[in-house]
This record gives structure tokens, sequence and C-alpha cells, in this order.
């Protein structure tokens, strides 16, 4: 057996580092700083790395399933015998790899930050925020309960909030992280009530024993308890609520494309790459219960997932900020991957959407990470995020251009980048298990190419625009990041998955199904050819079709209204109806109840006040009265 | 006696050691520098605090006068690390003029006070409490006396040693009635033949009013206010968190190995005084200007919700008493380790005096802001954890009602904390605390009381262990 215990490091050190920039940051410089920072995060990523080299080829597996192991445990809240509050650390094949996804992607943020966030007030904040949400991002994906990782659920929250609203003094910035914040709150207030629906009835928090096939939730399903879904069902459609508030899934994905206000390493990492993909991971790190005990449930996962992916999809073709563009298109991806999870069965190769999903987030999170780093470069050069002032910037910009090219394509789905083999996976999967997602997918999969290319081809084909000042490259500790998660990008699709990560840890062949793969390569070069009619050279064919399609054009440019029905609903029925009559029950009766006890208090305190005179005798006389009245008491009244 | 038994009664031998030590350095030193004496009385005691922790056999001396248990040990250990945090606050105190030609005074009477509490907690005897009582409760009349020139200082000292004679009085007639029906002053004799005839329950009320005058119970309160006032902080430190908590401690463990037979009876003088006690600490708390008076009908309402761990009789309710003292060292320590600081700087002690030390002493304010929090029991700083399983014990007993009456209380003592809060914080002064910067002993101490007050409340595995060493009725 090999020793895990040095993975409490991997927890430790992030923590360690956010407590010491943020307590002595302002005291050290600027670049000594955001160093600590990022050789602190390199230490982390080469820590999970060795987990994972150690995990998945070192280990022993017992008849050829990983075992889960549990590097660390902690009882922190014991509340009854069985019921307890861990922290702990659980390594099992979705943990590790997310170890690596998270460590990989936040080390190459803290070396692009270096360079991006240059001169900014508040650096060394930045980089304790950041270390911050790493250790949360840590904890969540190494929880070895279901407490624990809602505990460092709220933290990531918290983390994310800081960031978005980093520039604190920029209204809309505000704006953005209170909204993010509360959108995912409210949801998360869904995931609180599943945890204790589903803890009340299986009387545990562990991820174990929750999710092992003789454990109470799974054997003890019972019947329908409401609307024809059992009690399980119920918490597990709660504990995803809280998913797709996370994940930015339809209805709660308003907060995603705002909380671009972040800075941009900050959408890297946060909102493309880790964070968002937790409702994902989520529902893996719970898949046994959704997929034996709540196969409803799991249905739901599954149409969320998909509807979210179409509607970003349509949503991003039209938009015009770049960075809006690729949270619509992260929202899109998530979809898929939920999308795959609900159509995945348990075990072996029915197992398959499983493990596309985890696929598709491994490869995802490097070329979505690779996308938001290039569009932070291109920002970096030109100092503005629409579209429509860009235009012929491959010549200023070459590495940017060319790592840009790469991730574009390999969210296309072209082979042999990484994105084709998991995206293949994935409409494999919906293929065999449902062919009306499966045609939605594939439907995606041709908007995916196209609003991709739409976007690379304005940035760096198209007219040439006039700049006030010549845009350059952006310095090396940005570009060596983008060349890093490129070549990731690239060559992530052949790491096989279905030997590591699958659904009962055991390991399956998996192959590329050609009748799958032929025509979702073609649609994505279909998608790209359009791209490339309408937008390689600036014509008039996009004005031509949004003025044909007036209306349809104009509701996916305003995100189908979806903001603006929110605050129809909270703004006229929910404060209107609801709030206000409570505004009034709190004002008067709560109030009015506290009120009375502080009055009351300040006239009792006030007439006491005399038996406090500083005369012994008087306290004498008080002692011995107690005494006195203490015995009647006992003598007539207690005996 | 074989050196295994000495051992026994280890943690009283070395503070004999100790106090035998600084008596004969006294002899040795230079009349005019004291401080060697300092640095040797803290490193000392520094050495005894961990000495401590050295697991040692349990077992009985004296033909049983003199018991050591696991939870004792663990008591004596958890006053040792509060006496240790008074005596670092008290060095800046003792460097001063006035008190330089006292220093090993200070340090004698206080470690006298310390063994009379540890035989006081060892004893399985009431002739051996009792002489440890009064060893503890003596000295500290002479310390709270110790600015003999000042005329509050003195008045503390006297008023402390008479009303502490009129409840030894209560307590030794209390003791003599139980001696007279059972024969015995051996705790397990008296536990078994102990039944609730009059004169024995008589004799337990005056036993009760005894301890509830040292625990500060309302109404036996009323000479903390000017004892606590009138003596020097760090004294009313000493008086409010370890003279109290070693009294809560040796409480507890007479009422639940002596007097398990009346639990029924007793339960209810605690459930009614635990009233009593928290919400006139309260009421009194809230109009106080000086912060000494103030913090001292704070500790008085404390006292009030510790007493809910006592109403169950369970093993949870003795765990969360334990663990709250611990966690009230700490915060308590922590705020007054504060006041002393600002006196001792600037000669202020009243709330007023605190606007806007926000601005001039940011560290201070948040030691203080922390402490404060611990003390209203503000998650996730220790105070809360030690609140909460004080309520969940008497809960688990089904006194839901006194824990809804604590509930409101703790909202009432939030009030009075917070104004504490405001004033450093949000109110502005024009003649703040000028800013300035501690010495190194103190600083060690309020590092330590904030470590103390974060750690005792997220190390789960503290809480367990306590949890594994008491026991119920």
């Amino acid at each position: 057996m090999i020793n895990f215990s040095y993975t409490i490091w991997i927890l430790l050190l992030p923590f360690l580092v956010f407590l010491l920039l943020g307590l002595a940051g302002h005291k050290l410089k600027p670049k000594l700083s955001g160093l600590i920072g990022t050789t602190g995060l390199g230490i982390i990523t080469f820590l999970s790395y060795l987990t994972a080299y150690q995990y998945f080829f070192a280990s022993e597996k017992v008849d050829g399933v990983f075992q889960k192991i549990i590097a660390f445990n902690g009882v922190w809240l014991q509340l009854t015998e069985n019921l307890h509050i861990d922290i702990g650390i659980l390594l099992d094949p979705i943990s590790v790899m997310m170890l690596v996804v998270v460590t990989t992607v936040s080390f190459m943020v803290h070396i692009y930050s270096i360079g991006y966030m240059h001169g900014e007030k508040g650096f060394e904040r930045f980089f304790a925020f950041l270390s911050l949400f790493s250790f949360s991002m840590l904890g969540l994906v190494v929880a070895t309960n279901i407490f624990q990782m809602y505990i460092f659920w709220e933290l990531v929250g918290v983390s994310s909030y800081l960031l978005i609203g980093f520039y604190y003094t920029k209204p809309s910035a505000v704006r953005a992280s209170k909204k993010a914040f509360i959108v995912t709150r409210f949801a998360d207030m869904g995931f609180l009530i599943g945890i204790l629906i589903l803890s009340f009835n299986t009387k545990t928090f562990d991820f174990i024993t929750l999710t092992s096939l003789t454990g109470p939730a799974i054997t003890q399903t019972g019947g329908a308890a409401f609307m024809g879904l059992s009690v399980i069902t119920w918490s597990m459609i709660f504990v995803y609520m809280g998913g797709v508030g996370k994940s930015a899934m339809f209805p709660f994905h308003i907060w995603l494309p705002d909380a671009m206000e972040g800075p941009t390493p900050v959408s890297a990492l946060i909102h493309a790459a880790t964070m968002v993909v937790a409702g994902v991971y989520l529902v893996a790190r719970m898949f046994p219960i959704y997929a034996i005990a709540a196969p409803d449930a799991l249905n739901v996962v599954a149409y969320v997932g998909a509807f979210s992916s179409l509607l970003a999809a349509v949503i991003a073709c039209t938009q015009t900020d770049i960075k809006r563009v690729l949270a619509y298109s992260t929202m899109s991806q998530i979809g898929y991957m939920m999308l795959a999870l609900g159509v995945s069965g348990y075990g072996g190769h029915d197992g398959l959407g499983y493990m596309a999903s985890m696929f598709h987030l491994f490869t995802h999170a490097m070329f979505k990470a690779l996308l938001f780093l290039g569009a932070g470069a291109i920002i970096h050069a030109v100092h503005s995020n629409y579209m429509t002032e860009m235009g012929g910037l491959r010549k200023y910009l070459p590495i940017t251009h060319a790592t840009f090219l790469i991730a574009c394509l390999t969210i296309a789905g072209i082979p042999p980048l990484s994105g084709f083999f998991s995206k293949d996976e994935i409409l494999t999967a919906a293929l065999h298990h449902n062919k009306l997602l499966f045609a939605v997918e594939y439907a995606v999969a041709g908007l995916t190419a196209f609003y991709m290319f739409r976007l690379y081809f304005s940035i760096f084909w198209r007219k040439e625009t006039h700049y006030h000042h010549t845009p350059h490259e952006a310095p090396l500790t940005m570009t060596i990041p983008l060349i890093i998660l490129a070549i990731g990008s690239v060559f992530s699709g052949f790491i096989p998955f279905s030997e590591l990560v699958t659904s009962d840890s055991m390991p399956f062949e998996s192959h590329i199904e050609m009748a799958v793969a032929i025509p979702s390569v073609l649609i994505g070069i279909a998608g790209i050819g359009i791209a490339y009619i309408m937008y390689k050279k600036e014509t008039s064919i996009p004005d031509r079709l949004a003025t044909t399609f007036k209306y349809s054009y104009k509701w996916a440019y305003n995100k189908f209204y979806i903001d603006e029905v929110y605050l129809y609903i909270t703004k006229n029925i929910i404060f209107r109806y609801i709030s206000t009559p409570i505004a009034w029950f709190d004002r008067h009766i709560v109030d009015g109840t506290m009120n009375l006890i502080a009055f009351t208090t300040q006239l009792l305190s006030f007439r006491i006040r005399n038996y406090q005179s500083g005369q012994l005798q008087k306290y004498g006389f008080v002692f011995v009265t107690g005494a006195i009245a203490l015995a009647i008491l006992f003598a007539y009244l207690w005996k | 006696m074989s050196l295994e038994t000495f051992l026994i009664m280890r943690h009283e031998l070395l503070l004999t050691a100790a106090l035998l030590v600084v008596l004969v350095a006294e002899l040795f030193s230079h009349p005019d520098k004291k401080g060697p004496i300092i640095t040797l009385s803290v490193v000392c005691f520094g050495i005894i605090t961990a000495l401590g922790f050295i697991p040692s056999p349990e077992g009985e001396l004296f033909g049983g006068m003199y018991v050591a248990s696991g939870s004792r040990l663990m008591m004596k250990n958890i006053l040792n690390i509060g006496v240790l945090l008074v005596i670092l606050q008290s060095v800046d105190w003792l460097r001063r003029g006035e008190n330089s030609d006292k220093t090993s005074e200070y340090f004698i009477l206080l470690v006298s006070t310390l063994i009379g509490m540890n035989f006081m907690i060892s004893s399985g005897h009431f002739l051996m409490f009792y002489i440890g009582l009064e060893l503890a409760t003596i000295p500290i009349a002479a310390l709270a006396a110790f600015d003999k020139y000042r005329n509050n200082s003195a008045e503390a000292g006297i008023k402390l040693i008479l009303i502490s004679a009129l409840s030894s009085g209560i307590l030794l007639y209390g003791l003599s009635m139980i001696y007279g029906t059972t024969g015995t002053f051996y705790f397990n004799e008296i536990a078994a033949v102990f039944s609730d005839s009059n004169l024995q329950i008589l004799g337990f009320i005056f036993f009760f009013t005894g301890m509830a005058f040292k625990i500060s119970i309302v109404p036996f309160h009323l000479w903390t206010a000017d004892v606590y006032e009138g003596a020097p902080i760090n004294i009313t430190a000493y008086l409010s968190v370890i003279s109290k908590g070693a009294a809560i401690f040796i409480f507890i463990i007479v009422l639940f190995t002596v007097f398990p037979v009346i639990v029924g009876t007793w339960q209810k003088a605690i459930y009614l005084l635990s009233i009593l006690t928290m919400t006139i600490g309260n009421l009194f708390a809230i109009r106080q200007q000086n912060l000494k008076r103030f913090l001292a009908f704070s500790s008085i309402s404390q006292a009030g919700y510790i007493l809910l761990g006592f109403v169950g009789g369970n093993q949870l309710g003795m765990a969360s008493v334990i663990y709250y003292v611990l966690v009230y060292i700490f915060s308590n320590l922590g705020a007054f380790g504060v006041v002393l600081a600002v006196s001792n700087a600037s000669g202020k002690e009243n709330i007023d005096d605190y606007n806007g030390l926000y601005h001039t002493n940011p560290k201070l304010s948040l030691i203080m802001m922390l402490a404060l929090f611990s003390l209203a029991g503000i998650p996730p700083v220790a105070g809360y954890f030690g609140k909460f399983f004080l309520f969940t014990a008497a809960a688990e007993k089904g006194f839901f009602t006194l824990v809804i009456i604590a509930v409101l209380n703790t909202i009432i003592s939030l009030y009075y904390y917070l104004l504490i809060v405001k004033a450093m914080f949000l109110l502005k002064s024009e003649t703040p605390v000028e800013k300035f910067r501690s010495t190194l002993y103190t600083r060690f101490a309020l590092g330590l009381c904030v470590a103390g007050i974060i750690v005792t409340g997220f190390a789960s595995t503290l809480f367990e262990f306590i949890r594994n060493l008491s026991f119920g009725v």
C-alpha cells in the first residue's frame, strides 16, 4: 500500500499561502507575493501529479477495480453515533483526475496572472484570493462526505464572488459579483435541502457509504413518497439543483455571462475550467445513487443538460463580447457533460456516458482555459472586449493566434485533437440511449463549430481595424501558459480514459464508433465552412441574415429575455406580493418583539441597580437571604 | 512512600517547588533589579505547564483524601494554561515602579492560590477540600489589595476577605451538618449513605451557597463587581477566570459524585439559579461604563450559561462545562489582556475611551473583537461551540425552556459585547488611545489567546478527549 498521507499538503499549502498573502501581502513586494503564490501552486501541482501517478499506475487494484482510498480523515463535529461531519481526503479515480485538472489550470493561470495583472492595484490580494479559491476547490474535490463538499462548495462560491468583484470600484463588477453569489446561493439552498433529506433518510453523510451498492441510499429506495417519486429521487433532484446553480445550467445560468466582469484569468480558472464543472463533479460523485436508485433524477440531469447546451449555443452565435461568447460556450459544453452523465448507465460499457463526461470535463478544462487565456491576451493587446472592434490580429499576435486556432479546432471536434475524442464518446453514449437527445447534441456540435469560428475569423481575419496603438504580443509569462495548454489540448485526447475513470472504477475497452465520428466531424467542418463564408472577409451576409430573421435574431441576441423574465418575476411578483408582507411582519412583529425585549431589559436593569450599592453589610444580607430562600424552596417545594 | 506515589500529586509538588525557587531567588537578588525574577518565574511556570501534560499515574493518596484521576488532571492542566497566560500578561504591570519591590510576592501569592485550587480539585475528602478552598481564597484577598495605597484596591481586598469569611462560615456549618448526619467526610462514603433527610438537605444547601459564592451565582454575586473593579486588572482576570474555573470544576465533581442521590433536587436549584444568574448578570452588564466592571458582570452571566451543563447531570454536560471553561479562559483572558495592555499604556479603562481604537491600534482591536465574539458565541470561534455543547447537553435532558431562555440571554449579551466592538471600529474620538507597541510577553500571551480561541473551536478531537474523561451522575 502506498502512503498517501502527503496529500494533506495539497489542501494545507494553498490555505497557508492564502493566510500569508492575505495577512502580510501588503507588506511584500507585489512581485514577491506573485512568486509565493505561484510557487505554492507549483508544489501542489507536483504533488497532485505524483498522487495521480501513484494512484493510477503504482497502487494495487483489487479485482481490477480502483480502490477508494481515505488518505486522511478527521471527525469535526459528532452529531450522533453515525452522523458526523468529517474533514478528510478521499482518493478515487474522479477526485484524482480533478486534482490534476484543478492544479494544472490553476498553476497556468497563476503564471499567466503575473503578466496579466502586472501593475494592477491589489496584486497581492488577487493572488491571495486565487490561493483561497484553489484551497476551496481542492477541498471540494477530495471531500469524503457530502457535508464537507457543501462547506467547500460555499467557499468556492465566496472566492468566486471575491474575484468577480475584484475591481470593486466598478459598479458593473460589483453588480455581477452580487448576482453570481445570490443566484448560486439560491440554488445551494436546494442543495442543502437535498443533503438534509438524504442524510435524514440514510443516516450518513459519508460518500463511500452513500454510493456503496449495498448502502442505505441504494437499497432503501422505498416507494413513491411525493408526486410519484421516491424520497431518494427527490433528494437527488434537490442536490442537483445546487449543481445546476454552480454549473450555470438553465434556469440558473444567468450569472455566468455577467461573471465575465472579473479579471480574465479568473474567468479562465473559475468560470471555465474548474468551479463551474463542480455541478458535473457532484453528479458524478453521487452517480451510483442517480443511476440505480433515482433514474428519474438522472433524466432530469440529461434534459436540463441538453436544453442548456442548445440554448447557450444559440445565444453564443449572436453575442459580440468575446468573453461572453466563451461564457455561453462554456455553458453549452457543460450541458454536454451533464447530458453524458444523464444518458449513462452504471457499470461496464453501460457507463460509457459517465466516462465520456469525465473525459470531456478534462479536455474541456484544457481548451476552454486556453481560449479564455487567449482572449485575455487579445483584450490585453487591444483594450476591448468587443469583436466588432477587432480584426486582422493574426499578424500582431502570432502565438496567441496559433494557440487560439488550436483551441477552436479542438472545441469544434476536429480529429485528432482532444475535443474530438471526448465529444465523440458523448455522442455515442447519447445515440445508444436517447435519439432525441442525440439529435440535439448533434446540432449543437455544428453550432459550436460555427460560433467558435465566427469568433476566430472576426478576431484574427476580416478587415484590418485601425488601432490607437499597434497591438503587441503578450509577455512570456502569458504566452508560455498558452503554449502548455495548447499542447494539453492537442494530446489529452489520447489518454485512455476508459481504463482509468469509469462509473464502477472497472476499466473497459472503448473505441471510436465510425458511424458517429464521421457525421460529427462533417457537421463540425460544415460549421467552420459557414463561418468562413460569413466572417473570413467583411461581407453583408451576417447583417442580411439578421434582418431576415429579425425577431429570432433579436431574441437570441437578448439571451431570450431570460434575465428580464427573472427581473419581472422578482420585482413585480416576489417583491410585491411576498417580500412586502414579510417586510411588514419583520418590521412590526419581529422588530417589535425585539424592541419590547430591549425596552424591558433596560427598564429592569435600571430598577435593580440599587442592589449593587457597594455596602458590604447589604451584600451579606442578600447572601444570607438567598441561602434562606433556597432552604425554604428546597424544604417545601422541591423535596 | 515511593517516588511513584509522589508522582500522583505531581502538579502540587511542582508548584510548591517553583514557589520555593522564587522565594530563594528573591533572597539572593538585587533589590533594584527584578528582571531576572520575572524571567525566572515565567520560565518556571512555563516548564510546569508543559510538564503537566506528561501522562501520569492515577490513584489515591493519604488514605483517599487526595484523588488523582484523568479528568482532574486535565482540569489542573487547563488551570495551568490560564495561570500562565495571566502571568505573561502581568509582566508589564509588574515592571512598573510601584510594583518593583513586590514582584516575587506576586508570584508567590499567585502560585499558592493555584496550589490551593489544585488540592481542592483533587480532594476526596471535605477537609482536604476546605483546606484547598481557603488556600485558594486568602492569598487572593492579598492580591486584590496589591495596590495597597490605592483606596479601591484596599477596599477590594477587605471586602473579599470579609464576604468570603461569611461564605466559609456558612459552608463549614453545612459541612458540619453533613458530617453530623453521615459520620464521615470522605466523598465516596457520604455518597453511599446520603439520603434526603431535612438536616442533610440543609447541610447541602449551605455547602451549595458556599460554592455559589465562589462561582458568583446570583444572589451570592454582589461582591464581584466591587472586588473586580477595585483589584488590579490582572487580578480581576485571575478571579473571573481561574478562580471561578477551579470552583466550577470541583463543584461539578462534588455534585456528580457526592450528591447523585438528590440529583432531582439540586437540578431544580441549578435550573432556577442559572436563569437568575444569566439574566441578572446581563441586566447589570448593559449599564456598565468601566470595562473591568463590565467584564465582571459579563462573567457572571457566563457562569449562568455554564450552569446549563450542570443541570442535566449527564456526561455530555460535564464535558461541555470543562470545554467551556477552557474556551472561556482563552476568550476572557484575551479580552482582559487587551484591557490591561491599553490600561498600562494609557491608563484608560472606560468603554468611551475605546472609541476609535481600531484606527490607532488595529491589531489589539481585532484581538478584542475576536475575544468578544467568542464570549458572545458567534460562529465560527470557539465560544460558539462551547455554547452549542452546553445547550445541547441541557436539551438532551429535555430542559428546552431553559435553553430558550439562555438563547434569549445570549441575544441580549450580543448587544453589549457589540457595543464595545462598535466603539472600537465605528465611533470616532477626539482623544483616542495613542498608538503603542506592547512588549514581547503581552504579545505572546495575546497570541496564545487568539490561537486558543480559534484552535479550540475547530479541533474537535479536543472535545472528544474531554468527553471521554467526563462522567455523568
